[in-house]
């Protein structure tokens, strides 16, 4: 009989993959359904023996078994997106079914969980420290010494939370992670309990990703004697980008507003319930037990760049021919990201901008595209990494509208507790569209004669509506309490600097604004 | 007792041991009734001994809490950078054209299909690599 292997990814799902799984079955093979290779494009793929075909559809099926398909790409592991990757947290992507403990633990599960309790805490802490692991959630804070602050914090209740509200767009790693390797986060928030002396786990996950809550919840199930003594409970939320702050975060579990707070105090010291709590994000809990592998941790810091060791899984999404999820040490360029292993875009036309890091990073110019994929590289050339979304835009976007979105997103989600974000997203939609509009007359209040300080001339002009758009970015990126009001400016700013004749026809109007762009 | 109080009861029983009950109990009473009401906010404050000012507080701050049920169809379309980048913002005439009074399309950002936008969400299914073709299919069919 044979054996048709087709994942049960959500995007495969939504790509057919259930149907196809019921043809082969009707047709007397044994269907596996697998976690995702990550090969998007090639969605719904089907897997016999090595070999990979897609992206598959009904009337694939006869074909496929008879083998005269001509949408087979040959052995999988061979093909150049996957042979050219370094997969540590997604090690299993593509090869394990996600909830059979039965093949994770033939891919060397739970070994990292085992070791962990002998070498006990502080050891524990040391190999996360050296491994150089930073928080994948964007941040980049070195985990180890989270973990250590924890461990060494006062208190008989702490807590593991682990942040999976994966809201930027053109990321989706963290839903991959939990769809198709649950037990793998499970095991890395069992161990960071055992590092900082935490028995309860949460994972805060958005309502918008209904398949991973239904495979962790079956996960916690079926692991929860092998965690055991921890206990790990997942939370959805309810529908709030800001919920992904980890603060926001903690205010949300606890039932409240999901406000940001002011730090400090650190969650560190005072998270859940003001007790210590460790949050992290997916990404980083799931590459755990494999630096808790003996030898892992040296192998971990062996892959990567400058001060960024390890790996980064890295999305590639939006506009572009061979989306999907790419890990691979820091170092990257994007140049190599886009035009080589993405193939450039999807729609054949020339690629003009591509957004790093989620709605809140910068719009980067092939100009740009040597800058090297790093924390350090990324925030010097005022953009940032964030959680590794790279979103390709060809040459149809409209880059006044994506800074105008940019401000609207903002508006949308800002949670109230700052002025900057809550008024100031407001303000920058507004300020755009006038841009738009090529400034503005003045108004009747402005012309009255009582209002003799008012300027009574024919009004402003688009020169100096970006005056006051960079005034208010600046007001944001300074003034504002997360990263939500505070990074909205580098889209914006970003987007303005480079491609300004999107924004007014008189590009020397922004140089006159802007003189830093003028170089 | 009425009916919904007996459900709503059930409901905060089930999670009133939870450290930070609450958003597990909206979640459940918006499911249940497509909606969280004054009259569910109220037991609910009740039930947690809150006031109902911290409950109502709480249900405007979400997305996902409405305060009057819709009970049509609705659809989810995502608009965020990705699926623009893939041109959903062509889609939305057609989409609500053909969704006219009987359907309800609401934006998301982002459903974590961003490789193979436009995409769309009905309940728990998920559907990717829409053109107006599909996305009128999708919306009639809801």
């Amino acid at each position: 009989m044979t054996t048709v292997r087709i994942s049960d990814d959500a995007l495969a799902r939504a790509g057919g993959a259930d149907r196809l799984a019921a043809a082969f079955e009707k047709k007397g093979c044994e269907v596996q359904r697998t976690s995702s290779w990550g090969m998007h494009w090639l969605e719904p793929l089907v897997e016999i023996d090595g070999e990979g075909f897609g992206p598959a559809t009904l009337d694939d099926v006869d074909a496929i078994l008879d083998g005269r398909s001509n949408k087979s790409i040959g052995n999988i592991e061979d093909h150049p997106f996957i042979a050219t990757q370094t997969r540590i947290t997604f090690k299993r992507a593509g090869k394990t079914r996600p909830l059979s403990l039965e093949d994770y633990e033939a891919t060397g599960g739970w070994v990292g969980l085992k070791r962990a309790r002998e070498i006990g805490s502080a050891a524990i802490v040391d190999e996360i420290k050296h491994s150089g692991l930073r928080g994948r959630g964007g941040a980049g804070f070195p985990t180890g010494i989270k973990w250590e602050t924890v461990m060494k914090a006062p208190g008989p209740q702490k807590y593991i939370v682990c942040n999976a509200d994966e809201g930027d767009s053109g990321t989706f790693a963290d839903r991959m992670a939990m769809e198709g390797d649950p037990f793998a986060l499970l095991e890395g928030m069992a161990i960071a309990g055992e590092a900082v002396g935490a028995n309860q786990g949460y994972i805060y996950l958005r309502s918008e990703y209904p398949d991973a809550i239904r495979k962790l919840n079956a996960a916690i199930e079926i692991a929860a004697h092998i965690i055991a003594p921890f206990k790990c409970e997942v939370r959805v939320g309810a529908g709030a980008y800001v919920c992904g702050e980890e603060t926001s975060l903690l205010n949300s579990l606890e039932g409240k507003r999901g406000e940001v707070r002011a730090k400090p105090p650190l969650p560190a010291l005072e998270g859940f319930l003001a007790r210590p709590t460790v949050v992290n994000n997916v990404l980083s809990l799931q590459a755990v037990p494999h630096i808790l592998h003996e030898g892992g941790a040296d192998e971990y810091r062996d892959a990567g760049f400058g001060r960024s060791r390890g790996t980064m899984p890295i999305q590639l999404a939006g506009n572009i021919k061979h989306g999907g999820l790419y890990e691979v040490g820091f170092g990257v360029t994007l140049d190599d990201l886009v035009n080589q292993i993405g193939g450039g875009t999807a729609s054949g036309r020339p690629v003009k901008a591509v957004q790093v890091g989620g709605p809140l990073g910068a719009y980067i110019h092939p100009d740009q595209f040597d800058i090297k994929f790093d924390y350090e590289e990324y925030t010097n050339a005022e953009a940032l990494i964030g959680h590794g979304g790279v979103t390709v835009f060809d040459d149809s976007a409209d880059m006044l509208e994506m800074a105008r979105f940019a401000m609207e997103f903002c508006s949308v989600e800002s949670c109230g507790k700052c002025t900057p974000c809550r008024i100031g997203a407001v303000r920058g939609v507004e300020i755009l569209d006038r841009i738009k509009a090529g400034g503005r007359t003045r108004d009747r209040i402005e012309l009255a004669p009582q209002m003799h300080n008012a300027p009574k001339d024919a009004g402003r002009d688009a020169g100096d509506e970006i005056g006051l758009l960079t005034d208010l970015c600046e007001t944001m990126k300074f003034g504002s309490l997360c990263a939500l009001g505070g990074f909205t400016p580098y889209p914006v700013m970003s987007a303005l600097r480079q491609w300004p004749e999107d924004f007014t026809r008189n590009p020397e109007l922004v140089k006159k604004a802007l003189p830093e762009a003028a170089e | 007792m009425s009916e919904k109080s007996e459900i709503l009861g059930e409901i905060i029983a089930r999670h009133h041991e939870r450290e930070g009950p609450l958003l597990p109990i909206l979640n459940d009473v918006q499911a249940e009734f497509g909606c969280v009401d004054a009259e569910s906010e109220a037991l609910i404050a009740k039930g947690l001994n809150l006031s109902r000012a911290d409950v109502h507080g709480v249900v405007s701050f979400y997305h996902d809490y409405l305060p009057t049920p819709d009970p049509r169809p609705h659809v989810q379309i995502c608009r965020a950078e990705a699926c623009k980048a893939r041109g959903v913002e062509k889609l939305i005439d057609a989409a609500s054209r053909s969704a006219g009074e009987r359907v309800r399309i609401s934006t998301v950002y982002c459903l974590g299909l961003c490789s193979a936008g436009p995409a769309a969400r009905t309940g728990d299914d998920l559907h990717i690599r829409l053109d107006e073709q599909a996305i009128t299919q999708l919306v009639e069919n809801a």
